[in-house]
């Protein structure tokens, strides 16, 4: 049957065009219950066994996302008009969805009833596209009603809170969530169930009984229409609102309509905005600016402080502008005031889901087990959210995950829900019995196939070791040098060949793409690929014959390399030794047999290589990495101290790099729009600034007009401290953007500059057991080699950019875990042994300074007046120079300069230890 | 976006491998000597055909067999917004080019020496696939007209979106930036008479898509016998060697309609149409 659907739609110009469509409808859609007599049962997905049927409205899916995605919820039906709905009120919400339906061991059957020919339902003449849906809705449930007869069950019901009891044979079916979650007697789920807030339509009755006891905190948000135009005009200015990491009462707006960063001060000017999320702002009067209040580390309000944290490894994770010039109040200049301004509303919301705990707080007698309570975020910039629950005693003194519903204007905090438990540690779910079906049977062994096959080399004769950390387990690199008798040298990197194992489409791989990387936590490890495969068969253990691919490169005695050849191969390990021990062995010098030639011999190659790098103008950066030496029965920490570099770590590290470049070149040439490469971008001028000022308060002068020239003067920068001048490139990498993942056809050529590294084209080949970026280029390789076949994945950029995306958003958390991880290990650390060590300041405050503590790689503030005590006069701050002095100039502090801490673990609140440096 | 849900069905409610309503009308324009109108969903399209009638440039003429001329328009009302579209712009050149090929691939022009048939189609309405329903016109057009033919043309577009062909793409499948293949075929004779494509698509996928439109095509050619008004012309012909040949009748339908299956012409490769914009597929 056909329909037409013809609606007007504004087009880009502001033009008004109709638009005429198509709209076919079916007979052949199924209602999805598998007892359904008239329907084809083949698709069903609907057991047969259900009480009842659920059909969920639009709201309750907005709603009550939590809930649905609960074990208890089965049998649902999701109207596609309400999917409609929901994806454009909420995207992140419709893949929840989405993943609940095309999720095989939930019930969740969508039904498309748009294009039934029963359930269609042509619009009236003035009836508005959402009261059309509803009439849709009420339609498709009207004959799952009448389909019910046929089921000879039950009624089924419909989960649904706002329909107005228009019709008559709706009241008959129709449940509230509640009442429904009610009915199941499972009090838990309670606490998933989001009530509505005095916005719905429902509540609105309500509040209008008791106004008055209504205090409003928070200005109203502009409606959107407003806000637009406002942008128009350029009154306001649209950006995302970043808070500040040290101090979450100051928050900055990029704002590219003024060019610069508009500050916004206290709660009351955020306005109930989070971090992240996209906002419109308004100046205030020029007169109302703040100054130098961005210069101290806490804020005076009641609440935290900043907290003594790891040294961040790159600009993404250092608040910007935290080093902004900021001129004092004795010298008043109107320029270097910076616009502060205030939010009038919200374009976009980043509401997530945050881990914390609950506030500590004594339980309630009454109100049947609900209790009120404050959720206290781990991360500092979101505000403590206001919950609901009737566990309270359960989740006291837990980590739990909670979610943003709402934010009313009249309640000083958000409201949201929780919605995991976790105990003290990252979620990580074992991998599910349909990802372990993908497994080969154990024992594996190279079969007589894989050495028969004409694609995969018989390498098993050459000398190949492989060097990693001690006690590595996923060893995913092997390599060998073998001196020609022509004075030539072939090196050979041997990574595990992951994708013989990983094929695309298989829910091993899908749960890899999700997963995106291993997680190294300080005493474990998140895996992205199961156990077995990361240990065992993808391992390149010594003494086992293993799959691997292949980069072999010849390299002339002149050290240049001849010919680069890639094969997949079957290799036999001899060693798998340390990088203490490689170590040890070269340098040995009694010890001549031919594992260790090849040593020395791989060595004076990295070593050359690596000069040729540097020459290119590659930075060698500082980084602040710290090891624990763990006790073994009680997981405490026992040591911290910074990691070790050795020569044999650069060696393998500089053959590693030589194969990403190699596999990189190849790939691009035979994929030139749909690689994954990797890419550095050149640092900009505002995220060098701060350096260039630290460094020129030192009298150390920074070209920065290349890499090589930064290389160079990095270099040359040694002062009379052996410490000056990591301390120097350790100040340097953290004003460097991270690498990342990218898809060759979303840029140009020239973009694809690593800059670090100072590579043209870099990829990741090295590790595919613990990072899905090398399986792709593992995919592409084989590919261009015609082993095998381009997966479909691949023709599909947007996919393949979208998969780039998350590997970098995957490889992020990682980091970031990581570096929670070693925080914590850092605090329990301390907490049984407080210390004084010596540490470098590295930026002034006007009421105290940051310090860096090289031994413990930590960074952290110093106060030099107590807090709560306005004594900002007392010190003064020579930004020129970057020193605080003391007003009678007894004492003054510089940056850079050498100071003496005490390390202590204190608690100002239950559950939040922290790491307080003090002065001595 | 998504072009086609999880579901399994695309924007329109149709599933990947469906086709639009198709329609055909013949005689049309009572004028012309043979007419057709043609809808393929909401994309509607008029043919008429004059000819084979004296060559109106004389240095045109040719002596060997007959000209083939075509015209491809859009009425100014054809697509949402109403406007004035220059004649002779380079997409309707290239249209009207396309189609003159294809169907210089089918009528036996060398029966009509020093005439001139010319074709003339207009797109009354346009959502996707109006190049595939320009040359399905046209070739009702020429059989109501009674242009000896080898066999029918018919043409069918397919696409490859969301990772799965989809056959016969609407202007809005259309607009999303996918690979289009256009095919037209001699449904009897199992021959390409155009293939066109304007985007990069792997081997393998790109034969499914062929194969898919192709399906396409041989559905329409199966609505285009059961159109039953139109009456062929059986044609006495000579063949390129100068002999009367007997024809054999493949087929009768209803309405005496006379297909034909000429031996001679198998060995005869297809004119295969590229022209400048498509890409260059290799001819199997």
């Amino acid at each position: 049957m056909l329909q037409s659907k013809s609606f007007a739609r504004k087009t880009k110009q502001g033009k008004v065009v109709k638009v005429v469509r198509e709209h076919y409808l079916r007979d052949d859609i199924f209602c999805g219950a598998s007892i359904c007599k008239v329907c084809d049962s083949s698709v069903a997905r609907l057991s047969s066994s259900a009480s009842a049927i659920l059909i969920v409205d639009t709201n309750v899916v907005l709603n009550q996302i939590d809930l649905l995605e609960n074990q208890a919820f089965n049998d649902v039906v999701v109207l596609s008009v309400v999917l409609e709905e929901v994806k454009n009120k909420n995207l992140s919400v419709y893949n929840r969805v989405r993943a609940l339906c095309s999720n095989s061991l939930r019930k969740f059957f969508v039904f498309s009833n748009e294009h039934h020919k029963d359930t269609y339902v042509k619009a009236m003449v003035g009836e508005s596209p959402n009261d059309r849906n509803d009439r849709g809705a009420r339609i498709s449930n009207f004959l799952y009603q009448l389909l019910s007869k046929d089921f000879g069950k039950s009624l089924p019901l419909d989960v649904n809170c706002f329909i107005m009891p228009k019709a008559h044979w709706q009241s008959a079916f129709l449940f509230s969530v509640e009442s429904y979650v009610k009915s199941l007697g499972q009090p838990d789920l309670l606490d998933l169930l989001v009530h509505p807030t005095s916005e719905d339509l429902g509540m609105e009755e309500v509040e209008d009984l008791r106004p008055a006891k209504r205090r409003v905190i928070y200005s109203e948000h502009k409606p959107m229409s407003e806000i637009t135009s406002g942008l128009h005009r350029g009154i306001y200015h649209q950006g995302k609102l970043r808070v500040n990491r040290y101090n979450p009462f100051e928050a900055y707006v990029g704002s590219e309509s003024i060019g610069d960063e508009i500050i916004i001060y206290g709660r009351d000017n955020m306005n109930r905005a989070f971090d992240g999320d996209i906002v419109a702002v308004e100046l205030l009067p020029q007169d109302q600016w703040h100054e130098g209040k961005s210069l101290s580390i806490a804020d005076d309000e009641d609440e935290e402080n900043a907290d003594v944290h790891l040294v961040p490894s790159s600009a993404d994770d250092a608040p910007r502008n935290m080093d902004l010039v900021q001129s004092s109040a004795e010298d008043v200049k109107p320029i270097s005031c910076r616009p502060s301004g205030h939010v009038v509303g919200i374009i976009k919301r980043n509401w997530h889901s945050n881990c914390g705990s609950l506030e500590p707080m004594p339980m309630p007698a009454g109100n049947g087990g609900v209790a009120h309570a404050l959720f206290v975020s781990k991360d500092r910039r979101i505000p403590k959210i206001r919950i609901q629950t009737r566990q309270l005693g359960n989740l006291l003194g837990k980590r739990i995950i909670v979610a943003v519903d709402s934010w009313d204007r009249s309640s000083r905090y958000p409201s949201g829900h929780y919605v995991v438990l976790i105990e003290n540690d990252i979620d990580s779910r074992p991998f599910s019995s349909q990802v372990l079906a993908c497994l080969p049977p154990l024992p594996w062994f190279v079969s007589s196939e894989d050495l028969a096959n004409p694609n995969r080399n018989d390498l098993r004769h050459m000398r190949v070791f492989s060097v990693d950390p001690p006690g590595c387990k996923d060893i995913d690199d092997a390599l060998h040098c073998t001196a020609l008798p022509n004075g030539n040298f072939e090196v050979g990197v041997h990574i595990a060949d992951v994708t013989n194992f990983v094929h695309p489409g298989t829910p091993l791989d899908d749960e890899a793409t999700q997963r995106g990387t291993s997680v190294y936590l300080v005493e474990r490890r998140i895996d992205m690929l199961p156990k077995p495969l990361t240990e065992d068969i993808c391992s390149l253990r010594s003494d086992v014959e293993r799959l691997a691919f292949s980069v072999i490169w010849v390299h002339a005695s002149l050290f240049l390399t001849i010919s680069t050849r890639y094969t997949k191969s079957v290799i036999k390990s001899c060693a798998a030794l340390s990088y203490v021990e490689a170590q040890a062995r070269m340098d040995d010098s009694r010890l001549m047999d031919p594992l260790t030639t090849d040593l020395r011999n791989m060595n004076t190659l990295a070593k050359i290589m690596r000069l040729r790098r540097i020459e290119r103008g590659a930075l060698t950066l500082a980084s602040a990495e710290v090891k624990f030496q763990i006790d073994t029965e009680t997981h405490d920490p026992l040591d911290i101290g910074m990691y070790q570099i050795r020569e044999a770590n650069q060696m393998v590290e500089e053959f590693m790099l030589a194969a990403n470049v190699s596999v990189a070149e190849k790939i691009l040439k035979y994929f030139p729009l749909c690689s994954l490469l990797r890419r550095h971008p050149s640092p900009n001028k505002e995220m060098l600034e701060p350096l260039l000022r630290t460094a020129a308060a030192v009298g150390l002068n920074l070209d920065v007009s290349s890499s090589k020239a930064l290389a160079d003067s990095l270099d040359r920068a040694v002062g009379d401290d052996p410490y000056f001048n990591k301390l120097i490139r350790i100040l340097v990498t953290r004003c460097m953007t991270q690498a990342v993942y990218f898809c060759s056809g979303d840029l140009s050529p020239p973009e694809f500059l690593h800059y670090g590294l100072a590579a043209p084209l870099y990829t990741h080949f090295t590790s595919p057991i613990r990072r899905y970026a090398d399986v792709i280029v593992h995919r592409l390789l084989a590919a261009a080699l015609g082993i095998y076949k381009l997966p479909q994945l691949f023709q599909d950029r947007p996919q393949l950019s979208s998969i780039a995306d998350n590997l970098n958003y995957r490889h992020r958390n990682a980091q970031m875990a990581s570096r929670a991880s070693v925080e914590l290990h850092t605090l329990i650390y301390f907490r049984k042994r407080p210390a004084d060590t010596e540490a470098r300041i590295v930026k002034i405050r006007s009421n105290g300074f940051i310090v860096f503590v090289p031994k413990y790689g930590i960074e952290g503030p110093v106060y030099l007046t107590t807090r709560g005590e306005k004594g900002g006069g007392q010190w003064l701050v020579d930004e020129e120079h970057q020193k605080v002095r003391k007003m009678d100039g007894s004492i003054s502090f510089s940056v850079l300069q050498a100071v003496r801490i005490h390390l202590e673990v204190v608690e100002p609140q239950p559950n939040q230890p922290k790491l307080q440096l003090t002065l001595i | 976006m998504e072009y086609v849900s999880p579901e399994g069905l695309r924007l329109d409610g149709r599933r990947p491998m469906e086709m639009r309503q198709i329609r055909g009308e013949l005689g049309a324009v009572a004028k012309a000597d043979g007419s057709a109108v043609f809808e393929m969903g909401n994309t509607k399209v008029i043919a008429a055909v004059y000819g084979p009638r004296e060559v109106q440039n004389r240095s045109q003429q040719l002596n060997d067999q007959a000209l083939v001329r075509c015209e491809y328009s859009m009425a100014n009302f054809s697509t949402g917004d109403r406007m004035r579209k220059p004649k002779g712009d380079r997409r309707s050149t290239e249209i009207s080019l396309v189609i003159r090929q294809t169907m210089e691939a089918c009528i036996l022009t060398h029966l009509m020496p020093r005439s001139q048939i010319d074709i003339f189609v207009q797109v009354l309405q346009a959502d996707g696939g109006t190049r595939s329903a320009c040359i399905n016109a046209a070739t009702l057009a020429l059989a109501d007209a009674g242009i000896p033919m080898r066999d029918l043309v018919t043409s069918c577009s397919a696409g490859y979106l969301n990772s799965n062909p989809l056959l016969d793409l609407n202007y809005v499948e259309d607009s999303a930036g996918g690979p289009d293949v256009t095919v037209g075929i001699l449904a009897k004779l199992d021959r390409v008479t155009l293939l066109q494509m304007d985007a990069k698509l792997p081997m393998d996928i790109f034969e499914n898509v062929m194969q898919l439109a192709i399906e396409g095509c041989k559905a329409i050619a199966n609505y285009i016998r059961e159109v039953r008004t139109f009456q062929l012309v059986l044609p006495v012909v000579e063949d390129h060697l100068g002999t009367i040949r007997e024809y054999q009748a493949t087929g009768v339908s209803p309405g005496h309609i006379v297909f034909l299956s000429l031996p001679f012409l198998k060995g005869i490769p297809s004119q295969l149409t590229l022209p400048n914009s498509a890409a260059q597929v290799p001819f199997w």
